[in-house]
């Protein structure tokens, strides 16, 4: 719903805006209004958005708007790129201590986020990459977390270390890596109990964690769908305990989760890894680009963009566009944009990028026949070049041969002849549509 | 070209660093800051109920009512616009006795939520509540899919001293529902409350799984008031307005359980939700022991939320 609502409102800013070569002030004022609203309703902090549009403003105004895209998009994509550059960072995984030599993870966070269920995923994740995790269940206070830890490790085939809930965690961290040493592990991964960042006595337990077995990682676990206190959640953990990455989970929900971008423009640490699911094995790396279209509410238009950009040659756009104005537009126009639209991947996959139908793909993709577009271009084929440039000469017997060649019907065959004769008459009402000055705008446009 | 990117990644950086202190500084230094209701005076208005998660869409609704409300009654002063603002939030979010009928009849108390907002811990606070209110409880352990879930609710069990009926790890929650409620009549409880794995609203499957449960108890337990429950994260953003829709599809909700308001974050979503599906807020959750379940006060929650000191609230009263 959030999708609709975005793509409508940004459809009208981008039909204000459409024809100018240049981006000015006014233009990215207004996308920018439409992007500001975005980004709050996926819960990014206030102040960052803020912070951001300012920020995206001072980079576009006085920008060029590349060919083939209207000036509303551009100020999308400079969006799109700025939050993709924002949330994304070097480190893509962590740098584990190399052979026997044992690397101590910490995995912290509020309740609830889901850090006991995160630590057995990321071990079961090093046991796939030949590591030999050890867990360690230093969540003493929540009723049965040592024993769900002991649960799910198990599932995986993992060791789990516990010295039951009357130990303190720093004690247990202690006696883990005591035993992590004397069985050869070499990476050490400890639940830590859900906390508050206003728990002072709490939060330098953390600290006190750190110090006394020398932890190499504090992981901040945050659950997506966290609203505008991330950014205090996230910055008193890094203030008092000192975060090196992130961990957003339940990113299979349908929040658009802009905690993560309000959690890395404040703290500066990497977003490591995303979890997708409840089962064990869905902990996915973490992908700025996703994130960042998830949290405009754009599904992909950018990569949409970038294929429109790459596959339709500007002189053949121009070509057509001259067509369009003098009104001989032909069959073998027809043809070639049907090929342009292949080029891009087919309607199919046209579709699957465009926001608002997220999850209805499947039915769409049962809508549209592409068979039946096979059909079209078999017929076209079927005509004589003269057939081609000039449709008019088309009578029965020549209908007759073309439909026995293109192996149809000949009723499909007048179809399409009539409904080729309706789109030249509906551009002749419509001049607007040819009066584009740049590129190929009239002649091939965006679905939006 | 990286050296552009890193600017401006450090300038969103030193632009938050004062972000808590601009938070905190709130409420108070905005009516007092304006002399005149503007649009920089809105504006600012518009950033602190932002600031609360109650979300653009519903912030902006409000701010549309208000100045209504101020142009209609001739109001110029910003502190009078302050507590117009206040008294209706107020008004909205209050509950009353009614609300809580459930706690006295024979009764059935469904609790439902996504992960990890705190379900179980809810209950057993809930439980403990109500036993020490003279009630006979019973706890349903329907979380069969969550690791050691029914471990936790067993504790929690223990420490209220009720009584709990468990299924098996990985056991029909339905079937384990069906069960409490043969035992909630043969033992004559008064209150029968059912725990339920979390469950994101966007899986089909695991919702219709609710809405059985729910069928079950509307069905086999006729004579018990049915209270439908769901419990929200204080924490959360605007997911928890399509949580609360998606799960008022399969279950009729009565109310929320709003939890972990022990922090910073203000659970101005609850406002969302009560503006736009009617779903008020019952109990709130403000920590981590069995006493720190409350009933919802609706004068505190928005005082809170806008950082107004008990006290100064009402000797600001015009």
């Amino acid at each position: 719903m959030a999708f609709e609502s975005l793509t409508e409102k940004l459809q009208n800013v981008f039909k204000k805006l459409r024809g100018k070569g240049r981006l000015t002030e006014e233009d990215v004022k207004t996308a920018l209004k439409e992007v500001k609203m975005a980004l709050l309703e996926a819960d990014v902090n206030f102040k960052v958005v803020k912070q951001f549009t300012k920020s995206v403003q001072e980079r576009a105004v006085g920008a060029d708007v590349m060919n083939g895209l209207n000036p509303g998009q551009m100020v999308v994509k400079i969006v799109n790129e700025e939050l993709v550059s924002l949330m994304g960072s070097d480190m893509k995984e962590l740098p584990l201590k190399p052979g026997s030599e044992i690397t101590v993870i910490m995995l912290a966070g509020l309740q609830g986020a889901g850090k006991t269920t995160t630590v057995a995923k990321l071990g079961g994740l090093l046991k796939k990459n030949g590591r030999k995790p050890l867990l360690v269940a230093a969540d003493v206070y929540r009723a049965a977390a040592i024993k769900q830890l002991q649960v799910n490790g198990e599932k995986q085939g993992l060791t789990v270390f516990s010295m039951g809930d009357k130990i303190s965690p720093v004690n247990i961290a202690k006696g883990a890596l005591e035993y992590a040493r004397e069985n050869q592990f070499n990476v050490v991964l400890i639940d830590t109990a859900g906390r508050l960042h206003v728990d002072e006595e709490m939060m330098q337990e953390l600290s006190d964690i750190k110090e006394a077995v020398n932890v190499d990682f504090t992981l901040l676990v945050v659950d997506a769908m966290t609203g505008q206190d991330a950014v205090n959640v996230a910055k008193a953990f890094t203030d008092k305990v000192g975060i090196d990455g992130v961990i957003v989970t339940k990113l299979d929900g349908d929040t658009r989760g802009g905690a993560a971008l309000s959690i890395k423009a404040v703290t500066g640490t990497p977003i490591l890894y995303a979890g997708m699911g409840e089962k064990l094995n869905d902990l996915e790396p973490f992908y700025p680009d996703r994130m960042a279209s998830r949290i405009l509410g754009m599904g992909d238009v950018m990569s949409l963009i970038e294929k429109v950009e790459a596959s339709v040659d500007k002189e053949q756009a121009q070509e057509m566009q001259k067509k369009f104005k003098k009104m001989d537009f032909d069959f073998n126009d027809y043809l070639t944009s049907m090929e342009q639209m292949n080029k891009m991947g087919g309607i199919g996959s046209i579709l699957n990028m465009l926001p608002g139908l997220g999850g209805k793909n499947k039915d769409i993709e049962g809508m549209i026949d592409e068979s039946q577009l096979q059909r079209t271009k078999s017929i076209i084929l079927s005509m004589t070049p003269a057939e081609r440039s000039n449709p008019s000469i088309l009578n029965l017997s020549r209908k007759n041969r073309i439909a026995k060649g293109a192996g149809v019907d000949i009723s499909e065959v007048n179809r399409l002849v009539k409904q080729f004769e309706q789109s030249k008459k509906m551009m002749k009402q419509m001049p607007g549509l040819m009066s584009g000055k740049s590129g190929m705008r009239g002649g091939f446009r965006l679905p939006f | 070209m990286a050296e552009k990117k890193k600017g401006l990644f450090s300038r969103l950086v030193s632009g938050l660093s004062k972000t808590r202190d601009n938070i905190v500084a709130g409420f108070d230094s905005l009516f007092l800051g304006y002399d005149v209701i503007d649009d920089d005076f809105y504006e600012e208005l518009e950033e602190i109920l932002v600031m609360a998660d109650i979300g653009i869409n519903a912030t902006t609704a409000i701010l549309d009512d208000l100045k209504e409300k101020v142009s209609e009654q001739h109001i110029r002063r910003p502190q009078e616009c302050r507590q117009l603002l206040i008294n209706s939030i107020k008004e909205q979010m209050a509950v009353g006795e009614a609300d809580y009928e459930f706690e006295n009849g024979r009764s059935v108390v469904l609790v439902i939520g996504v992960n990890g907002v705190g379900k179980t811990t809810s209950i057993g606070k809930l439980a403990s509540l109500l036993k020490d209110d003279g009630k006979r409880v019973i706890l349903a352990a329907a979380d069969t899919f969550r690791a050691a879930a029914v471990e936790q609710l067993s504790q929690w069990a223990d420490r209220a001293g009720v009584d709990i009926i468990c299924g098996q790890e990985g056991a029909d929650p339905a079937s384990v529902v069906y069960d409490a409620v043969a035992a909630a009549k043969a033992r004559k409880a008064d209150i029968l409350i059912c725990d339920t794995a979390g469950r994101l609203h966007n899986k089909k499957n695991l919702m219709s799984e609710l809405n059985k449960i729910y069928r079950i108890l509307e069905k086999e337990y006729q004579d018990a008031i049915l209270e439908t429950l769901v419990v929200v994260d204080g924490t959360t953003g605007q997911n928890a307005l399509v949580q609360a829709r998606e799960f008022s599809e399969a279950a009729k909700i009565n109310g929320i359980i709003l939890t972990k308001l022990d922090g910073t974050a203000k659970g101005g979503i609850a406002v969302a939700i009560q503006s736009e599906l009617g779903i008020p807020v019952k109990y709130i959750g403000v920590g981590e022991k069995i006493d720190d379940l409350q009933r919802f006060d609706a004068d505190s929650f928005v005082n809170a939320l806008f950082e107004v000191p008990e006290e100064s609230s009402d000797r600001e009263e015009i």
